[in-house]
């Protein structure tokens, strides 16, 4: 199609292709009037090579192209950064009271706050208190204390631990984290292991 | 075969084609009216989309609702714009709507056979109106209550109907908590559905009868120029929606919608409390009303007018003569332009007059 146009001599040719047009490939070696002639019925201006820029029509559209990017990223940007949810203040929690001294009785667990995550105090049948983080290694179920087969187990997929936090049966593939216990006055504070 | 030839053959994308090919749009004096539909219909996809985004953060709950925007707009990257677009695209979004019908109405674009489509007009305008109403209260503030309270009250002033409709309205005799569950639900559910059932009528009916030219250019039988819908007016209008677009982002960076205090049923409503504009002419009809009227409450003679006469504008395309000409049609263009001086005045008087006592 745009060969046929470029060869038929006498009509103004107009270049079909959408962002450019070649020039005929011997045009460029004419001297003279046809050479003159030649650039003349090419059309839009030309730079050295002999190879046309865009046409106005092309420029106006790619111009118009490269606005409405622009103003999309400006309206994309603010609703991506929108939806990135806030960083929540830094659970910098180290140290909370879990429970009140008689509030958990031998053979019992209570599952209390510790920065945004559970944690599970456990009092044994003879009366010590152990803590661990409540949340289970395999996916992250909330624990639970078994007291008749003194083991923490976890029930979604019955993953086990004993009672030094270490997975001794089921899917878990990690210990769960220890914490410190200490009574203080009738408190039972429980706080991160030193050096964790 | 191309992706398109695929589709096309699947999809009837050739109606379509041939839909888009074939719309045109009038060319005359008064072609500038025919945009505000569209840009009605651009301030609403802004309200869906940052709507939708609202919701995210967004808690409907008493203790919560106040929190969760004060959240959004402080800690939220962009919170504050998302918010401030909303609010602001709503009250354009009425102005648009306004403009639309009041332009509809003086060019008697509802005469046959488009009665149809200004009915749906009219019911897309109070659905407006209640997106309106409902969303000033989701923000849990000191004004959004007693707005709330005032608006509710004039609810409950409709005679027989009214207390059931306020207590329907506010889920219980006061408000509380769970009114503004109740107006969450309507604002995010119950009112677009709605919407896009009216808005979808309204929009394939416009479409169907094309547009309305004027009885009067019609009559002086102007060579009817037209415009190709695609694109010659399509990007006419696209750019109307990017000076929309670029309004909104101006308010909301110069004017952020402010968030107030938080709620409390038993603080004294603040001094100056006056509904959102486009309720106000109504406001301020019911404070100059005096207490009684002809042996009747001002009040309830006020509700009574306001419902009668939008009745009378809803059904105008049954009292106004079909042909758009003569005694009556001139008559009904008088009550328009009536109607428009009030609604303007009475709202100007809400911001220049001073309250009366």
């Amino acid at each position: 199609m745009q060969a046929a146009d470029e060869r038929a001599p006498g009509r103004p040719r107009t270049p079909r292709c959408f962002l450019w047009t070649r020039q005929p490939p011997l045009a460029s070696l004419k001297v003279g009037r046809r050479r003159v002639r030649a650039r003349r019925e090419a059309g839009p201006k030309r730079f050295g090579s002999g190879r046309p820029l865009m046409k106005r029509r092309a420029f106006l559209d790619g111009l118009i192209a490269a606005a409405g990017g622009i103003l999309a990223a400006f309206v994309l940007y603010p609703i991506l950064r929108y939806l990135v949810p806030p960083k929540a203040p830094e659970a910098a929690t180290r140290r909370v009271v879990a429970a009140k001294k008689d509030e958990v009785r031998p053979g019992s667990f209570k599952i209390f706050p510790f920065g945004g995550e559970p944690g599970i105090l456990i009092r044994t049948a003879d009366g010590q208190y152990r803590a661990f983080t409540a949340v289970c290694t395999h996916l992250g179920c909330t624990v639970q204390f078994r007291a008749g087969e003194r083991v923490i187990w976890c029930a979604c997929h019955n993953g086990r631990y004993d009672l030094d936090g270490r997975n001794v049966s089921g899917p878990p593939p990690r210990p769960l984290e220890r914490y410190d216990v200490h009574v203080i006055g009738d408190e039972v504070v429980v706080q991160k292991a030193a050096g964790a | 075969m191309s992706v398109r030839d695929w589709l096309r053959a699947r999809l009837g994308l050739e109606s379509v084609e041939h839909l888009i090919e074939k719309k045109r749009v009038p060319v005359h004096r008064h072609t500038f009216w025919y945009y505000w539909g569209g840009m009605t219909l651009f301030l609403f996809g802004v309200q869906v989309a940052t709507g939708i985004l609202l919701v995210l953060y967004y808690r409907p709950s008493a203790d919560e609702a106040y929190e969760s925007v004060r959240f959004l707009m402080t800690q939220v990257s962009f919170g504050w714009l998302i918010r401030s677009i909303h609010s602001w695209s709503a009250n354009l979004m009425i102005g648009a709507a306004m403009i639309h019908m009041f332009s509809t109405f003086l060019l008697k674009s509802y005469r046959r056979p488009r009665e149809v489509t200004w009915l749906s007009g009219m019911a897309l305008f109070v659905l407006c109106l209640a997106f309106g109403f409902s969303g000033y209260l989701l923000p849990w503030n000191q004004l959004a209550f007693f707005a709330t309270k005032v608006g509710t009250d004039i609810m409950a002033g409709v005679p027989l109907a009214g207390p059931f409709l306020a207590r329907l309205l506010r889920g219980g005799d006061q408000i509380t908590g769970g009114t503004l569950t109740r107006f969450f639900g309507f604002h995010v559910a119950v009112l677009p559905l709605f919407m896009t059932a009216v808005l979808g009528v309204h929009l394939f009916l416009v479409q169907w009868h094309g547009m309305s030219v004027p009885a009067g250019v019609e009559a002086r039988a102007e060579a009817t120029r037209e415009m190709r819908f695609v694109p010659d007016f399509l990007l006419r209008d696209i750019v109307g929606w990017l000076a929309a677009l670029g309004a909104l982002a101006l308010l909301a960076a110069l004017f952020p919608w402010e968030l107030g205090l938080k709620a409390d049923p038993y603080a004294p409503a603040p001094a100056g409390i006056k509904p959102e504009w486009y309720f106000g002419w109504m406001f301020q009809t019911l404070r100059m009303l005096p207490s009684r009227v002809l042996g009747m409450e001002g009040e309830v003679l006020g509700i009574v007018g306001f419902g009668l006469a939008g009745i009378v504008w809803t059904i105008v395309p049954f009292l106004d003569a079909p042909s758009g000409r003569g005694p009556r049609a001139r008559l009904w263009s008088a009550l328009g332009a009536l109607a428009l001086l009030y609604v303007i005045v009475f709202t100007l008087l809400v911001y220049l007059g001073r309250p009366p006592r």
